[in-house]
């Protein structure tokens, strides 16, 4: 771990330890100043908090939100839930799958943009809905989500021969 | 100086209502107008928002959608004299999608600035609160008790009955464990609570711990809620400003401190037990019952769980009696629920009405039919564990006894829409994958069940020996839905079974 990484979870340890149920504040803590929870950090939550490495890890990889690598520059939250399918969310998928060759879970080649997954984001009489970088969007077709990819500068790689949108071409 | 609000509720958020505030403020300091922002909730007209209104001699004047590109116009209609102009819907309480509600719980709501606290108590807040600070514990219980409520959450279980028992367990320290974690597709009414009107589930959780003899409350939030964050963190610092929560509430010398948690995208740890785990910084996996949380809950201790719309509910029973809440809705459903209209609706929406209205009349009535104007064919009631229900199903009536008789849920009051282009053996699908990616895998049936469950429909949707597949299906479902730990394993074949059973002919397409 980088000293820079270190100092932010050794300060969250110290800072929220003695909370009732410290460990899910201090990760959201570690998570929202890095983009995500550094594996070397297991060990130092374990000892700060006089848990087994196993609990650690346990609690990291039973949540969804905590990552264990940095996500790419900007990250697209896309409601995959009833109330979005119903409006046509799996058209919003594929476009981005289209355009950026990215399916749920992956990041553009470029590390521009990392697609994930979210089920409900309670604006489902405006579906379909996303987060983009943390700010919720709702009624979102294709046009309006290139606009708002424009808008934070994340620019389709350039197309190679099959148009599969893939940089560096279709394998 | 004319007061305009323009909803700060992430439903309008995210269609714009920002940068529609922020053009309204410009070009009024450009034309040298005097005017006074409001940030109200949402009234839940959601497909008007951003809806603003301005405050006029007439009343609210109503304005929506509203975009960016229409304040300028706006302005030259004299909008803030109540103007004419296309996007115009007249006084905002006349729209008959407001009119024909029966606001209890949702009353402040889109009507006040959910963080002043002069607003709250000037519109019947802390009522309710003053109300039970001069009461007996054993009164307030009963109070809840004698007004019917039942928890909003989805089971139904009425609110009073847990109380009691809390009240009646013996403890140093107990808890008031509000369950914020809305994961249903469909269901946001939580959200617009914590968004429109904090100081009202504020208020809900003291009157809880004072029922109960507990002091310390936690709200578990999810983190798919970043604005309802936003506002709850400010909400509960400036009530303690105020004295409203803390070490006196309201002068009293009775002390309750509550304490805002986040979820971390976990669906299961809306069951009460997993949210347990998960505030007690554990993996959020579902504890087996007994011993009941009220008894045994949050770090051992007794523990009343309940949603937000049942805590919400709570000050408008202490302030009006329990019989006034009683007095509404049929059968064993007492009060009112609010109902959200979603998916493919054409006027999609918070809707606070008794209980007894028929689906239909909400379907139609309120929403219009569907937002691509092709005919509705299936509707999911009660989110994601609930049942899907064809059109034959849309005249029983919504109380969770009938409704349940009819094979359907209440649930947390959330409606989604879909029309005929809707493939329902790949919603049925759907229901197996969610429970798939969400099971915490504490039990086998949930666990393994969910994915077979993928595996099976994949097979009878490929034509692999379907009629076959069809009896798996329906036995693993036995299985799931009689031998899961929890709802989530437990009701996941009411999707499947309901989708299997109404629409058969989507398993036979290919």
């Amino acid at each position: 771990m980088a000293p820079a990484q270190r100092e932010i979870v050794d300060r969250a340890i110290a800072r929220l330890r003695d909370l009732p149920g410290a460990l899910l504040p201090i990760l959201h803590e570690i998570q929202d100043q890095l983009g995500f929870v550094p594996p070397a950090a297991t060990d130092l939550l374990a000892q700060g908090l006089n848990l087994s490495q196993a609990e650690v890890h346990g609690v990291i990889t039973f949540y969804h939100d905590f990552r264990s690598a940095p996500p790419g520059h900007h990250v697209l939250k896309l409601c995959r839930a009833e109330a979005c399918q119903a409006m046509g969310s799996e058209r919003l998928e594929a476009h981005l799958r289209e355009r950026f060759g990215i399916g749920i879970h992956e990041t553009s080649a470029d590390g521009r943009l990392t697609l994930e997954p979210v089920y409900c984001l309670g604006n489902c009489a405006l579906s379909p809905s996303l987060l983009l970088d943390g700010e919720l969007h709702g009624r979102v077709n294709e046009r309006r989500l290139d606009a708002l990819l424009d808008g934070v500068g994340v620019k389709s790689p350039p197309r190679s021969g099959c148009g599969c949108g893939k940089q560096g071409g279709c394998s | 100086m004319t007061v305009v609000y323009v909803p700060r509720d992430s439903a309008a958020l995210s269609v714009g209502a920002n940068a529609v505030a922020e053009a309204i403020a410009r070009i009024a300091a450009e034309t040298k107008v005097q005017v006074q922002i409001v940030r109200n909730g949402s009234r839940g007209m959601l497909w008007l928002e951003p809806l603003v209104e301005v405050e006029t001699a007439q009343g609210r004047i109503a304005y929506g959608p509203v975009t960016e590109q229409d304040v300028e116009g706006l302005f030259a209609a004299g909008f803030l004299q109540g103007g004419a102009h296309a996007l115009r819907h007249g006084p905002v309480e006349s729209i008959p999608y407001w009119q024909k509600q029966t606001r209890l719980t949702f009353a402040r709501v889109g009507v006040t600035d959910p963080l002043s606290t002069a607003d709250n108590e000037a519109n019947g807040g802390l009522v309710g609160l003053k109300k039970a600070l001069a009461m007996q514990p054993a009164a307030i219980v009963e109070e809840v008790v004698l007004s019917g409520l039942r928890g909003r959450g989805g089971a139904g279980f009425p609110a009073g009955i847990k109380w009691r028992t809390v009240l009646g367990a013996p403890a140093e320290q107990k808890y008031i464990a509000c369950n914020a974690d809305e994961g249903d597709s469909g269901t946001f009414s939580d959200r617009m609570v914590m968004e429109g009107d904090p100081y009202m589930l504020l208020e809900g959780m003291v009157i809880a711990g004072l029922a109960v003899g507990a002091t310390e409350g936690y709200i578990y939030l999810r983190s798919e809620y970043p604005d309802a964050r936003v506002v709850l963190t400010a909400a509960i610092a400036r009530a303690r400003a105020a004295g409203w929560i803390g070490d006196s509430v309201l002068g009293s010398g009775r002390k309750f401190a509550v304490h805002l948690r986040i979820g971390a995208g976990a669906y299961l740890c809306g069951e009460e037990t997993a949210m347990l785990e998960s505030l007690e910084g554990k993996r959020g996996m579902v504890r087996p019952k007994p011993p009941l949380p009220a008894i045994s809950g949050l770090w051992g201790k007794p523990t009343v769980i309940n949603n937000v719309m049942t805590l919400a509910s709570v000050p408008w029973i202490l302030q009006h009696g329990g019989a006034a809440y009683a007095a509404h809705g049929v059968g064993r459903s007492k009060g009112t629920l609010p109902f959200q209209l979603a998916g493919n609706v054409k006027h999609g929406g918070l809707v606070e009405v008794p209980f007894g209205l028929t689906l239909r009349e909400l379907l139609y009535d309120f929403g219009g039919g569907t937002a691509s104007g092709r005919p509705i064919r299936a509707v999911q009631v009660g989110g994601p564990l609930g049942a899907y229900l064809p059109a034959s199903r849309f005249d029983v009536p919504l109380d969770y006894e009938a409704f349940a008789a009819a094979g359907g849920m209440i649930g947390h009051g959330g409606l989604v829409v879909f029309d005929d282009t809707v493939d329902m053996s790949r919603m049925a699908r759907y229901a197996m994958e969610f429970c798939a990616i969400e099971s915490c895998g504490k039990c086998t049936p949930c666990r393994i069940g969910s994915t077979r469950g993928v595996e099976v429909i994949d097979k009878i949707t490929a034509g692999t020996q379907r009629d076959q597949q069809v009896v798996l299906l329906r036995d693993l479902c036995d299985t799931m839905a009689n031998a899961s730990l929890c709802a989530m394993g437990g009701l996941t074949p009411m999707p499947v079974l309901s989708a299997l059973n109404h629409f058969p002919e989507d398993f036979a397409r290919s």
